[in-house]
C-alpha cells in the first residue's frame, strides 16, 4: 500500500475492514451449521422474507385502507394489531402494534432512543438512518430538526408527539390523506404513501408526484 | 445500565442523513448475520432482553464505533459463548473444535414461516389494578441499575401525564435476567420544557412506555 491515491487508501482499508468482518461471520456460519444449531436453508428463507415480502408496502395498503375505508380506520386506531392482521401483517417486532393518526393540528414521529424497535410486519427492518446516533439523539429533543434534515417543516402551531418505543409496543404512523385523491382507488393511493410517511419523518406524495 | 446506546437528547454532532434507494442490507455479511441471530434464538433459548443487554453492555467506544449488525454479532457471540454454545477458541479458530452442546430445538425451514407469525408477545394475564389511572401526573424514578432497564436517562427524575394503558407486560429489566415479573405499562407523556428546560420545544410533547414500577405519584 503506497498510499499514493488518498480516495484509493481509504477505499482499501474499507475494503479491509469489511472483509474482516465478512470472514468472521462466514466462519461463524460454518460452527454453528456443522454444530447442528443453523440449517443454511432457514437461514435464507429468513434473508427472502426481509426483503421481498415484508417491507413498507404492506404498510401503504394498511394506510390506504384506512384513508378508504372508514370502518377500517376506526378498529385500526382503536386496535391496530387485529385490524392489520385483516390485511395478513402480523408476528415478529408487530406483537403490539398502535396507530397514530396525524391531523393538521398533530405530527407524530416515531423513534428507538434505545435500540431500534420498528414495526416489522408493516414497514420491515429499519433502514439505518433510523437506527444511527443523530436520529436517536435528535428525535426527543429536537425534533424540528430531525425534519429540517429531512427537507421539510411543519406550521409552528402543529404540535409535535414523538413516541420512544421503549416497550414491546410498536408506533406506526397514519399520515393525512393528500388532498385531490378523493375519487382514487386504494391501490392508487398505496402509491402515495412513503416509509417515512409511516415514521413521521416524511409526508405522503402529493398526487402530481405519483409514479 | 449506563451505556452508550442510551441516546436520547445526547449532542451528536451532525444531520440525520437518509439515503436514497437504501438496499435492505449492505453487504451479504449482514444478510448472513441477521439471519443467524434469528435462527439461533430458538437454540439459544435466550430472551429479547438478553439479546439487548448483550448487545449494549460494552464500553462506549466499543459501541460506537461498530456497525449496527457488527453489534448483533458482538452481542450473539457473547450470548453463545455464556452458554457454551461455542468457545472462544472456535471463534479464534473458525471452525467447530469440541462436540455441540445438545439443544431443545432448531428452526427448520418449514418452522420459519410459523415462528416469524408468532412473534414474541409480550402481554401476561392481569392478576392485580394498575396502580395508574389516565391522566395521573407521575415522576419517574431516579435509577442507576448495573444490569438491563428500558427507561431511558432523558426521563428519569421527570413529572409526566400518563397518557395509556397497555395492560400487563413483562418486565425487561428482570426478564434480561431469566425473570419475566410481569408489570402494568403505561405510555407517559413530558411536555419539552420539562424535559429540557428553556432549550425545550413548547410544541413537543415526548412519551416513553414506562413499567409501573419505573413511576411513582406526583
Amino acid at each position: 500500500m503506497t498510499g499514493h491515491d488518498h480516495d484509493h487508501h481509504h477505499h482499501d482499508h474499507d475494503h479491509s475492514e469489511l472483509s474482516e468482518t465478512e470472514l468472521r461471520v462466514r466462519a461463524l456460519e460454518t460452527i454453528l451449521t456443522e454444530k447442528g444449531y443453523v440449517d443454511p436453508a432457514a437461514l435464507d428463507l429468513l434473508i427472502e422474507t426481509y426483503e421481498t415480502k415484508v417491507g413498507p408496502r404492506n404498510g401503504a395498503r394498511v394506510v390506504a385502507r384506512a384513508w378508504s375505508d372508514p370502518a377500517f380506520r376506526a378498529r385500526l386506531l382503536a386496535d391496530a394489531t387485529p385490524a392489520i392482521a385483516e390485511l395478513g401483517y402480523a408476528g415478529r417486532q408487530g406483537e403490539h402494534i398502535l396507530a397514530v393518526e396525524n391531523t393538521p393540528r398533530l405530527h407524530n414521529m416515531v423513534v428507538c432512543t434505545l435500540c431500534s424497535c420498528y414495526p416489522w410486519p408493516v414497514l420491515g427492518l429499519p433502514p439505518v438512518w433510523y437506527k444511527s446516533a443523530p436520529f436517536r439523539s435528535k428525535a426527543v429533543k429536537d425534533p424540528r430538526g430531525v425534519l429540517a434534515d429531512f427537507g421539510f417543516e411543519l406550521p409552528d402551531s402543529t404540535e409535535i408527539r414523538v413516541w420512544d418505543s421503549t416497550a414491546e409496543i410498536r408506533y406506526f404512523v397514519l399520515p393525512m390523506r393528500p388532498a385531490g385523491t378523493e375519487d382514487w382507488s386504494e391501490q392508487r393511493l398505496a402509491d402515495l404513501v412513503t416509509r417515512d410517511s409511516m415514521i413521521g419523518t416524511g409526508l405522503p406524495k402529493q398526487p402530481h408526484e405519483a409514479a | 445500565m449506563e451505556g452508550a446506546h442510551d441516546m436520547g437528547g445526547v449532542a451528536w454532532s451532525g444531520p440525520v442523513k437518509p439515503e436514497p434507494d437504501e438496499p435492505i442490507f449492505h453487504a451479504e455479511w449482514e444478510r448472513r448475520a441477521f439471519a443467524i441471530t434469528l435462527a439461533m434464538g430458538m437454540p439459544g433459548g435466550w430472551n429479547i432482553d438478553m439479546s439487548r443487554f448483550a448487545r449494549e453492555n460494552r464500553p462506549p467506544q466499543d459501541y460506537l464505533s461498530k456497525s449496527y449488525y457488527q453489534i448483533w454479532l458482538a452481542g450473539l457471540e457473547q450470548l453463545m459463548l455464556e452458554r457454551g454454545l461455542v468457545t472462544a477458541d472456535e471463534i479464534e479458530a473458525g471452525k467447530p473444535l469440541h462436540p455441540a452442546k445438545p439443544v431443545a430445538r432448531t428452526l427448520s425451514p418449514d418452522g420459519v414461516a410459523a415462528m416469524l407469525h408468532r412473534g414474541g408477545p409480550t402481554q401476561r394475564e392481569v392478576r392485580s389494578p394498575a396502580l395508574f389511572a389516565v391522566g395521573d401526573r407521575i415522576r419517574t424514578k431516579v435509577m442507576h441499575p448495573p444490569t438491563h432497564t428500558r427507561l431511558p436517562r432523558y426521563v428519569r427524575g421527570h413529572v409526566g401525564v400518563v397518557e395509556l394503558l397497555h395492560g400487563v407486560h413483562v418486565f425487561p429489566d428482570s426478564n434480561a435476567l431469566g425473570q419475566e415479573n410481569p408489570q402494568w405499562l403505561y405510555t407517559v407523556t413530558f411536555d419539552g420544557r420539562e424535559l429540557w428546560g428553556p432549550d425545550g420545544d413548547v410544541s413537543v410533547k415526548t412519551s416513553v412506555d414506562a413499567w409501573e414500577s419505573y413511576l411513582e405519584p406526583a
